[in-house]
This record gives structure tokens, sequence and C-alpha cells, in this order.
């Protein structure tokens, strides 16, 4: 147990934490952004699927890395305008359309990958990001190797959600958010279109989720599988409940969850086998669900979240 | 009045310049003819009243003005920052904002979580800005809370804001947008009588300063006593407009009821046997108001029992214990004659308890269901069922009925019941609460937030029922509503009721001094929701 415990200050660790994190980081940034525009966003499962295997596609046939990631963005967004279309323009429900998109989306990748690559017996390979080597920074101690050792994409994913924070609090159109998902008349009877804004966050929400799967296809990984996002999607949306719907707060547990995953795979290892795997991979599982119950006992909900707003209506 | 050949900033000068002119607007919603060829002035420095009962079609008029509803016909000019009067585009809040009309909602337009320099500030900068400029804002609006009188904390969340901080909230909003015109629905509805004083002390402020002022209102007092000009509005028309100087209170009443109202008056009766007896009956509860501490209390058939008191001092317990909603810690409950041991809403129904609900909206009826469905929904273990199902025709004539003995305006018993204004709401509940004459009927703020002309009909039809011989338990805080209709009153503070003292012994003096003497040693004044009479 010294041994478990001894390995949570190494710096690898650390390092591992953040890389097992990225995915939830760009998740949990989306689904923020929706949330607090008022509309839950269950499609998040299928939109990384969907943003993993159309950026890695993008890859394979040539697009290179960064041409993945913004081919990845941009199904993301298109998944989000469908969804933004059935819950903000037609006002139905967000539970049963954001479960519609994530099947959907879901099923979609895994046809056009058959579609694309017919004869592929297992996915083809690709040249994934490398981890970054920056001049300083890299060689900086404790923080070069955790922070500065990663791959493009996880840096990405800290300055969006930081970056979402400042949006957020600063700017006149982050204001607008917060406000149309507390109370979207105010919105309107400050002469903002209720629907403009909430269709503009929930397709920027979503492209974050698609690359949130792109990280696994483009980062951790190199190719495509089925199921490989296996439930991130779900946790990103438990995440954004555990935050309180803050970014900041939001990054904190996304790099929590990883480290408790980090944990369980090493934890895993020094067992020896005495204990059956699946006992620790329900470890992180367990591990959210008692942060849920502390971090979120307080949380308040946007309070127009899930309401959808029709004109004129009495 | 205009002078289009004189210079932009001399007709601005002008001070009583027209500010906005309604054109013959017309809207429909469904068979129902909201708004009927409308025509309105609106002056500079002038405070317009807008009477009219609930449904008269004011507040579609002033959702058809903001943009909020597109009107069917009809135009709206608006004047220009040089006076001159230029059309409104229709359905556009964001044209009546640019426009210069800011709009206070009878329903609050804010967002709780957010401060009120965000809620202020909300939209007014061009959105792609990379940062908010809330030092200037915050400048401008100390200037404009020192300008107009008003002053509230711009730094806590507004939802942590008294209703009347909210509605200068509000004000301000319109005001930072440089507002040329105000328009407030309703702006007295939430109000205590000392806000609503506050209130209108600011409005005639900046109508002094050159804002031109329309409120919306269905009561008298405050309407004459804070505006300049009346306009009268009756089903969807505009009947009268007047200077409200000079204006005959009970010329108005008649002018918006559409007939002449006479104050209700109850007859001197001789009470028959006991039909509801509390003794020593306490409710427990988290809060003051909802507990009740060892009441005693007799309602005689016939009798009308009024308890008077200031908001939450315990006056939800002792509904809700009639209703059979909350059950006695302690004391005995009798209903004719009978120790009540189950309090059960099922068990009170069955027993004739005609109930009155203090929110309408939320305990009285189902927004949702159909009026026949609101009629009926007490009956549907008894009358309007048959082998487990519902007799839809049964229902539906009952529904219709009441529509035509209660005159409640609707589409139909069909139409669902949020559609209805509060007053034609209330209708289909004293409707229900009524059938089937009721030994005892319990009635909790039977009239809040309604018009003259429904309060008179629900008025004559508390006196009618205990005239048939039923007992009346009528909860009220409008001191004037307890007095036109109690044969007894009792005060209810801090949780206790006192004694019923015949009515004809007492005077409001004596009455506020038991509400407010015993109410004194609350400390703060619990949150009212009182209607100045």
């Amino acid at each position: 147990m010294q041994a478990s415990l001894d390995l949570l200050f190494t710096v690898a660790f650390w390092g591992a934490a953040l890389r097992i994190a990225t995915p939830l980081i760009f998740g949990v940034a989306g689904a923020v952004l929706c949330e607090r525009a008022g509309v839950l966003n269950l499609g998040i499962e299928g939109i990384m699927t969907a943003g993993a295997m159309t950026g890695w596609l993008a890859v394979h046939f040539g697009a290179g890395l960064w041409g993945g990631v913004l081919v990845a963005a941009l199904t993301g967004a298109g998944l989000g305008l469908l969804l933004a279309g059935l819950t903000v323009k037609l006002g139905l429900s967000q539970h049963v359309s954001g479960l519609a998109v994530t099947l959907l989306a879901t099923s979609a990748s895994y046809f056009g990958y058959r579609l694309a690559l017919p004869a592929a017996a297992s996915p083809p390979r690709i040249e994934p990001f490398r981890p970054l080597d920056l001049p300083v920074l890299s060689d900086l101690p404790i923080l070069g190797p955790i922070l500065f050792q990663q791959t493009a994409l996880t840096l990405l994913a800290i300055a969006a959600i930081l970056g979402l924070g400042l949006f957020l609090a600063r700017t006149p159109l982050g204001l607008a958010v917060r406000a149309v998902g507390e109370n979207p008349a105010a919105v309107e009877a400050q002469g903002i279109d209720v629907h403009a804004l909430r269709i503009g966050a929930v397709v920027a929400g979503s492209a974050l989720m698609a690359l949130g799967g792109a990280f696994l296809t483009l980062s951790a990984f190199n190719a495509f599988f089925f199921e490989m996002v296996a439930g991130r999607g779900w946790i990103c949306i438990a995440l954004t409940v555990f935050a309180g719907w803050r970014p900041a707060k939001a990054l904190l547990g996304a790099v929590l969850f990883g480290a408790f995953d980090a944990f369980q795979v090493r934890l895993q290892q020094a067992s020896g086998g005495l204990v059956p795997g699946q006992v620790f991979l329900m470890l992180p599982y367990l591990l959210s669900i008692a942060a849920l119950l502390i971090g979120a006992r307080h949380a308040s909900a946007p309070k127009a979240l899930m309401r959808p707003y029709i004109r004129g209506e009495r | 009045m205009r002078r289009p050949a004189a210079p932009d900033d001399a007709v601005a000068e002008v001070p009583h310049a027209i500010a906005l002119e309604l054109r013959g607007i017309t809207k429909r919603f469904g068979p129902l003819l909201a708004n009927d060829g409308i025509d309105l002035t609106l002056h500079r420095g002038e405070i317009l009243a807008m009477l009219g009962e609930n449904g008269a079609g004011k507040t579609t008029l002033m959702n058809i003005l903001f943009g909020h509803y597109t009107a069917d016909a009809g135009t709206v000019r608006v004047a220009d920052a040089a006076g001159r009067l230029v059309p409104l585009p229709p359905g556009r809040p964001r044209a009546a904002l640019a426009a210069g009309i800011g709009m206070v909602h009878q329903h609050f337009t804010l967002a709780e979580a957010l401060s009120g320099l965000d809620n202020i500030t909300l939209g007014t900068e061009p959105l792609w800005r990379l940062r908010r400029r809330t030092d200037e804002a915050r400048d401008r609006l100390e200037r404009l809370m020192t300008r107009a009188g008003l002053a509230v904390d711009l730094d806590v969340p507004v939802g942590s804001l008294t209703v009347g901080e909210r509605q200068r909230v509000e004000i301000l909003k319109a005001l930072y947008r440089d507002a040329r015109v105000l328009i407030l629905d309703e702006p007295t509805a939430v109000l205590t009588p000392a806000e609503s004083d506050g209130l209108f002390a600011v409005l005639r402020a900046l109508a002094a300063q050159g804002l031109a002022i329309a409120f919306i209102s269905h009561k008298l007092g405050e309407v004459v006593a804070g505006s300049d000009r009346v306009a009268v509005l009756r089903a969807g028309r505009k009947v009268a407009e007047r200077a409200t100087a000079g204006a005959d209170r009970a010329d108005l009443a008649a002018l918006m009821v559409g007939r002449a109202v006479a104050p209700v008056r109850r007859a001197a009766r001789a009470p028959g046997p006991e039909v509801l007896a509390l003794e020593g009956v306490s409710v427990t509860g988290p809060d003051l108001r909802s507990r009740l501490d060892r009441a005693d209390l007799v309602v005689r058939a016939g009798e009308i029992v009024g308890v008077a008191g200031v908001a939450g001092n315990g006056q939800a317990a002792l509904a809700r214990l009639l209703f059979g909603l909350a059950r006695p810690a302690a004391g005995t409950v009798r209903l004719q004659g009978r120790t009540v041991n189950r309090f059960d809403p099922r068990d009170v129904v069955r027993a004739g308890i005609g109930r009155i609900p203090e929110d309408r909206h939320h305990e009285g009826a189902v927004g949702a269901m159909s009026v026949a469905e609101n009629v009926a929904i007490e009956g549907i273990r008894g009358p309007f069922q048959r082998f487990g199902c519902l007799r839809r025709r049964r229902m539906a004539a009952r529904a219709l009925d009441a529509i035509e003995a209660y005159g409640i305006r609707c589409p139909g018993p069909d139409a669902p019941i949020r559609l209805l204004s509060g007053g034609n709401m209330q209708k289909v509940i004293i409707a229900r609460a009524l059938d089937g004459d009721p030994a005892l009927i319990v009635a909790a703020q039977p009239t809040r937030g309604l018009d003259v002309g429904a309060v008179a009909e629900i008025h004559r039809r508390l006196l009618d029922a205990s005239g048939r011989g039923a007992g009346i338990v009528l909860i009220s805080e409008d001191l004037d509503e307890v007095f036109a209709l109690s044969d007894r009153i009792a005060v209810m503070a801090r949780a206790r009721l006192s004694a019923a003292l015949p009515a004809d012994t007492l005077d409001r003096t004596r009455l506020g001094l038991m509400m407010a003497g015993q109410a004194a040693e609350l400390g703060p004044t619990p949150v009212r929701e009182r209607r100045p009479a």
C-alpha cells in the first residue's frame, strides 16, 4: 500500500493523469458551455465517437494531424447544429433528442468507418501527435514533464477550458450565455436573440466535445476502435454537475478523475492478479460518485436548464 | 401638435410632444379578440394609466408595443431622439429598445443568479467585445440612481433582493438604455403599500425629467393617485379616456366593469348550528407561516368568520389544516358535531368542505388541464365517474353551466385553464368549491390580485352561499374585504388566533393594532404581498 501511495507523487503518475483527463477536459468544457446556455447535451457520447472517427479518417486520407482536428471539430459542430435544431428551435425534450443524437452519431461513425474502409481487417494506424519538446518549458522541474511534455492537444484542452472560464466571466457574449441559461426572457427583453445564442453555444460546445474524441484517435491511440469512447461522455455530464457548472472546477474534476484512473491502473499492476481487474476498473466511477455526493450537494444548476424558450407563449 | 418645420432640438424641447402613438391595434389569440382597434397617444412628461379588468387586453397591448407579440393589424409610431414620429417595426424587442421604449414586465425579466449590474448591462455592449466595461457602466448607473432617486445594490445576485428592489433594477434597465418611454405592467401587484408609494414618487420624478410613462393597473386607488390621464380598456376595446384630475372613482369603476358596481353588503342573519369547531388545535411546522398554536374557533351555519392578519403569520397552516393537507399535532377538530380523526384531502372533499386555496395557479387548478376537467376534478370518484370511466359529457355539461352561471370568459370547456386570466380561473375554482352546497367553505385570499368586477362577483357568491346556510372561513389580508363580508373577525398573529369578535364591535384601527401590535414582536415584517384596497 505504501508503494501505491508513493506513486501518487511521481511526475510520471501526474503526467498520465493529465493524459487520461484530456478528452474529459474537452468534453466537460463543451458540456459546461451547452448547459450554461440552458441546453443539456446528451449527444456528447456520440459526438465524441464521431469526432474520434472523422478526425482519424481525415488523417488517414492525408489531411494532416491539424486537418484531422479541424474535421473533428466541424463534425461536432454539425451534430451540435442538429441537436440545437431539435431542442432549441423545435423545443423538443432535451433528454430524448440528446440520446437520439448519441445513438445516431455512434452508429453513423461505425457505418462510415466500414464504408470508408470496407476491406480493412484491423484499423490502419496513423502517425499520432508526438509529445512536445518545448525549449525551456519542457525542461522545467516537475511542471515540465507533467505539463509541457504532453501532446499539443492536451495543452489545447487546458487552454480551451480556461479560456471558456474567462469568456463566461469577462465578455459581453459570455454574460449573455450565462443569462440565457438562467432566464431566457431576460435576454429577450434586452434585445438579444435567445435562439441564436443557444444554438451558437450548443454548436461551439459540441465542437469542443468532438475534439475530446479526436484526442483519443490522434493522440492517445493511433487508430479508431469501436466502443473506444467508453462512457467518457457520460462522465463529462456528471463532472459538469460536480463542478457546479464552473469551468475551472470542471478542469480540476477532470484531472481528479484522470488521477483516479491512473491510480487504478497502477494498483491493478501492484495487486498481481489477486483481485479481479474489474474491481479496479470500477474504482474511478465509484470515486466519481463519492466526489459528486460531496462536491455537488450545494451546486445550483442554471435555472432555465432544459427549459425550451418559445416566444410569445402565454 | 407636430411642427415639421421647426429645428430638431426645438421639437425635443416641447414639453408635451407626442412620444408614442398607437393606431388601430388589433390582436387575436385563436377565437379570443384580445385587442380590438385600440388607439392611444402618450406624451412626454405625462403618466398615463391604463385601467382595465383582467383579460381586458392591457398586457397584450403592452407586449405588442414591446415586440413580444405581433399585432394582426394597426401601427405603432414612436418619437425618435429628435421628436419625429417614426413607425416601429413589429415583433422585434430589439427595435423597441432601440426606439427608446423600456418595459417593466409584471413578471420581472431578470436572471436571478446574476447581479443587478450584469442584468442591466446585458445586451448593451457589442457582443463581440473581448472585455466588459463594467466600470463605466457602474459610474453611469450611480448617476442615474441619484437622478431618479432609486437606490439598489448592484453587486449582489438579483435573487437576493426584495421584490421592490428587483423592480428598481428593472426600471434602471430601461433608464440605462436611455428610454424615452417607460411602460410598467401591473407595477404594484407585488409591492407593499409603502413600496408602492415609493414607486410612484420615482415615476413622478422621471416624468418631470421628460419621460413618457404608462402603467397598467386595475386598482382605482393608485390610478387616481398616480396618473395624469387614464385610458379605460374593456374586453379588448378602449372605452374611455379621461384626465385623471376630476375623474370620478365610481364612474371609472363602472366604465371598467361595464356596469355600475354596487358595494356588497352583508345582511344580519341569525347563525345556525355549529359546522366547524377547533379546540386547542396546534400544527407544527418549520417556520411561522406553517405553524398554528392552540387555536380555538367556532363557525356556525350561515356565518362568515374573517381571519385577518399580516401574511406569513400562520394563515397557511390554518388553511392547510382545513383543506386536509396538514395534521394537527394537538387538539380536536369537529365538523358538524363529529370529531375528525383522519386528515386527508379525500375525506375533506367527501365531508363537503368547499376549498378555495390561496395559490390558484399551483394549488387551485391544474394549468394544462381543461376548464371542464378542473371543474370536475373533486368529483371524479363521485358524480363524474361510472364503472371506473370518466363521464366526459357530464363534465362538459357541468363546465358549461359554470361558465354561464359565473360569466367565465374562456374559449370553452375544453380550453386549458392556464389560458384564462386570474379572475376567470378563480371563478372556475369557486364554481367547483360551491358545487353541491358545501356546509363549510374555506376561502384563502379568494380575491387577491383580482379586479373590481371579479372581486364583486366572488363576494356576491360567498354571501349567497352563506345565505343558503354555509359556514365560511374567510382568510384574507385585505381588511376591506374582511369588513365587507364577515360577521365575526379573528386576527392571526405569530401563529396565534385571537377570539373571533363581532365585526360591528371592531374598526380598522383596532384591528390594525391587533395585527401590528402582536406582529411588532416579530422584528422584521414577514414578506407580504398585500394589495392595497
